[in-house]
């Protein structure tokens, strides 16, 4: 199929289910997009795709943009699901119903999480303990999970257990896609230094499931988890802020409307850094295009890394210095810290800077903490030699862990 | 805005480094640092006729190749990775701007091809001992005899200012800022070498006692030599960029290959850390860099502020990681026969030249609309 034929395509869908129709179109305008193979054109047929190039996406979402007002973003209706979910589904599952759990993934009526990290197994993730033991046709779960976005509203799970602990870390996991509605699986909310809760933490007593649930083979847990988070990098890939735009932005805002205490040896110092942070901000975004450049040109650059540590010091910096133009109203957090579910989104930029203070402390810890970022610049661009690894080779169960 | 090279861009590198490696390794540049002249015209000579770089930013009605910045950020760079001995900042990017952009057109033609072939090496004078790096405060003023003018007074921290054949001074005539050349032999000047923080770039003061000068642009150039000053600070910038790259390079081959407790010094997080903090540093540097280069060619408004976040940024980035070098190298870091004291000595020398991070900070934040009230 070339590419008018598939724009074609994509205008016959917008003709059979208008999303700007009025009402919730999103199921019935998604359900339509996966039946036309065009939720993941280079999915096979029947499975949402039209087995095309991955790349010929873009002309799709290029015509649905310009077809229709309303535009469905996967990022915000099923974000684990879509992105990371559905490919390694499609690749190790061997689910009967393959069709439907795809089509109600890409639809939203079905929303999924993914079941990582653990208290014990946070950079450490091959170390996990969340325990999977054969019963009969069902694998029977006992353990914890932990920082798991969407769990309170998920259908499913991407779980990885260690199923063999006589083995070495890596050798020892498999992965499996649960029915968070399994008796036994209990989802609570994770409050953070906010008092929000965006994320859960997942306990597993004794839940049980099915071993035709399990995706890759037994003790491959860890390649298909590596698969999954290979998909997050993809998924995650966001565009660069434009010039001046950002947290930056809100320092300078505040900067020049907050009244200021400050004498004029204060105000000099603070100036200087406000300068410094405006620069690194921007050096940031422009090597964040390098990357992109790089990316298209060679393949993905250092710069990619780099972004994320970079970003880490100077966003939590540029949250820091916000506190400091306050004087000491920075002693006053109108938000306040009544536990509750969610995430706080404000546009003032008073109000934002004082909650950014907070929520900025998890930049450098989510998503690969700066520590692990560091190893990996150091050793994957810089080629300097790994630290020795005691536990690489001895059995789960003799490495030595956290009380 | 994506900073693309083409072929050429990368041919001129490669020829320039390979020229640079060639002709400027550690025992080179060690000779020439201790040498009388600071430089080896025989490698400059070399520089103008086999390379043409120059004359890379004079327009070719004067001999040069007439490239830009981008080209110029790349020889600079190359440069800055070598710690090259020769006067390239002060005659082919300084005093040469401040020809193109400032000059009367009988100065350009008789100046401009000398400077282009090597054959005349130029400096401008304009830094003043109170306010070494802000044009608008300098002081100098021509005395006037008819259409003859007579400077007195004194320039410091002149780039090659011992070396230089021509020399340009910035002063004022009457209210405006004006450029004069002033005769080597000229009555009344006299010319001291500084004994150098940074060996590898000399510098000299110069003093003006009733010296006859002749006034070669016309009108105010204040905005002009702005400009001129600008280009130099990007080729500066783009030295620090090609000069910190290096040391991050020495310093991830040291921890490679020595050895302690066992295990090579890179395996340890301590140092591996610091080594990916300046490979961070590094790559923000580049971004700094080709961000002012192609500035010059795409949004010339840009480039003020462009150039200022680049200085700044490089300056604090190159000394920070020069300085870390030493560290990863220990007590090997801190001998004369180790090459890391020589960037360290750029590194802090080429931060203080043309205004410090903070300066440019500040002109920068006036310029974004918060500077001082």
């Amino acid at each position: 199929m070339n590419e008018s034929e598939l724009r074609e395509r994509t205008r016959a869908l917008l003709a059979e289910v208008n999303p700007d129709a009025g009402g919730d179109q999103r199921v019935p305008f998604r359900a339509a997009q996966f039946d036309h193979g065009l939720a993941w054109v280079h999915f096979p047929e029947g499975l949402g795709g039209l087995g095309l190039a991955p790349k010929l996406q873009g002309i799709v979402n290029d015509e649905l943009h310009k077809g229709a007002k309303t535009f469905y973003e996967d990022m915000l209706i099923n974000p684990i699901g879509i992105g990371m979910g559905a490919p390694v589904l499609l690749k190790y599952g061997k689910q009967e119903d393959m069709r439907g759990l795809l089509r109600r993934c890409f639809t939203g009526e079905e929303i999924w999480c993914q079941l990582f990290s653990e208290p014990s197994a946070g950079s450490d993730l091959a170390g996990l303990a969340a325990r999977a033991v054969r019963d009969g046709d069902d694998w029977v779960l006992s353990g914890q999970k932990v920082w798991t976005t969407l769990a309170h509203v998920a259908k499913w799970g991407l779980l990885v257990a260690r199923t063999n602990p006589d083995l070495p870390k890596h050798d020892g996991m498999s992965y499996f896609l649960i029915d968070m509605h399994t008796p036994g699986v209990d989802v609570r909310p994770l409050y953070q230094i906010t008092g929000e809760a965006e994320f859960s933490e997942v306990f597993f007593d004794d839940a049980r499931v099915p071993h035709s649930q399990m995706l890759g083979e037994e003790g491959q847990g860890w390649k298909v988890a590596i698969a999954t988070l290979m998909n997050e990098r993809v998924a995650l890939g966001g565009g660069a802020s434009k010039k001046g735009g950002g947290s930056i932005a809100v320092l300078i805002d505040l900067l020049k409307s907050v009244e200021s205490q400050r004498s004029a040896a204060e105000d000099a110092v603070l100036r200087d850094r406000v300068a410094r942070l405006y620069i690194e901000s921007e050096l940031l975004r422009l090597t964040g295009l390098r990357a992109r450049a790089a990316r298209h040109s060679e393949g993905p650059g250092p710069e990619g890394s780099i972004g994320k540590v970079a970003q880490a010091d100077i966003s939590k910096e540029i949250w820091e210095c916000c506190s400091e133009v306050f004087g000491a109203d920075a002693l006053v957090y109108e938000h306040g810290y009544e536990l509750r579910q969610g995430r706080t989104t404000v546009s003032d930029n008073r109000l934002q800077a004082k909650y950014n203070l907070l929520r900025s402390r998890a930049y450098s810890i989510e998503g690969g903490t700066s520590e692990i970022m560091r190893n990996i610049l150091g050793e994957r661009v810089l080629g300097l030699p790994g630290e020795p690894r005691v536990d690489k080779d001895m059995p789960w169960k003799d490495i030595p862990r956290s009380r | 805005m994506l900073f693309e090279f083409s072929d050429e861009h990368g041919e001129l590198r490669r020829t320039v480094r390979d020229f640079c490696e060639k002709e400027s390794d550690e025992n080179r540049v060690r000779e020439l640092m201790s040498s009388e002249q600071g430089y080896d015209p025989k490698c400059w000579s070399r520089m103008a006729e086999e390379l043409g770089i120059v004359g890379l930013i004079v327009s070719e009605k004067h001999g040069g190749a007439d490239l830009g910045m981008v080209e110029l950020a790349i020889v600079a760079e190359e440069m800055g990775r070598v710690l090259l001995c020769a006067p390239y900042l002060s005659s082919a990017v300084l005093a040469t701007s401040a020809l193109e952009l400032a000059a009367d057109e009988a100065a350009q033609n008789e100046i401009l091809p000398k400077l282009a072939s090597g054959e005349a090496i130029g400096t401008l004078a304009f830094s003043e001992p109170a306010h070494p790096w802000e044009l608008s405060k300098i002081a100098m003023t021509a005395e006037a005899d008819g259409s003859a003018f007579a400077l007195s007074g004194e320039k410091s921290y002149v780039l090659d200012g011992s070396v230089a054949s021509e020399i340009l001074v910035a002063a004022r005539a009457g209210a405006e800022l004006a450029l004069f050349r002033v005769a080597p032999d000229a009555s009344g000047l006299s010319r001291e070498a500084l004994p150098p923080l940074d060996q590898t770039r000399r510098i000299a003061r110069l003093r003006f006692d009733r010296t006859p000068a002749t006034r070669i642009s016309s009108g105010d150039i204040s905005d002009q030599l702005n400009r001129a000053l600008d280009r130099a600070i990007v080729a500066l910038a783009a030295e620090q960029l090609g000069g910190a790259q290096r040391v991050l390079e020495m310093a991830t081959e040291y921890a490679k290959t020595r050895f302690q407790f066992g295990r090579p010094i890179g395996s340890f997080q301590i140092i591996k850390h610091q080594c990916a903090d300046m490979l961070v540093a590094v790559e923000l540097a580049r971004s700094a860099v080709y961000n002012a280069a192609f500035a010059s060619e795409e949004d010339p408004e840009s480039v003020s502020i462009a150039a200022q976040m680049a200085k700044s940024y490089c300056s604090d980035a190159y000394l920070e990681i020069s300085n870390r070098n030493i560290q990863v190298h220990g007590g090997m870091g801190f001998t004369w026969e180790h090459g890391a004291h020589l960037y360290f000595k750029r590194a802090k020398a080429s931060e203080v030249l043309f205004g410090s991070p903070s300066f440019h900070r500040e002109r920068m934040a006036h310029s974004l609309g918060f500077g001082a009230r």
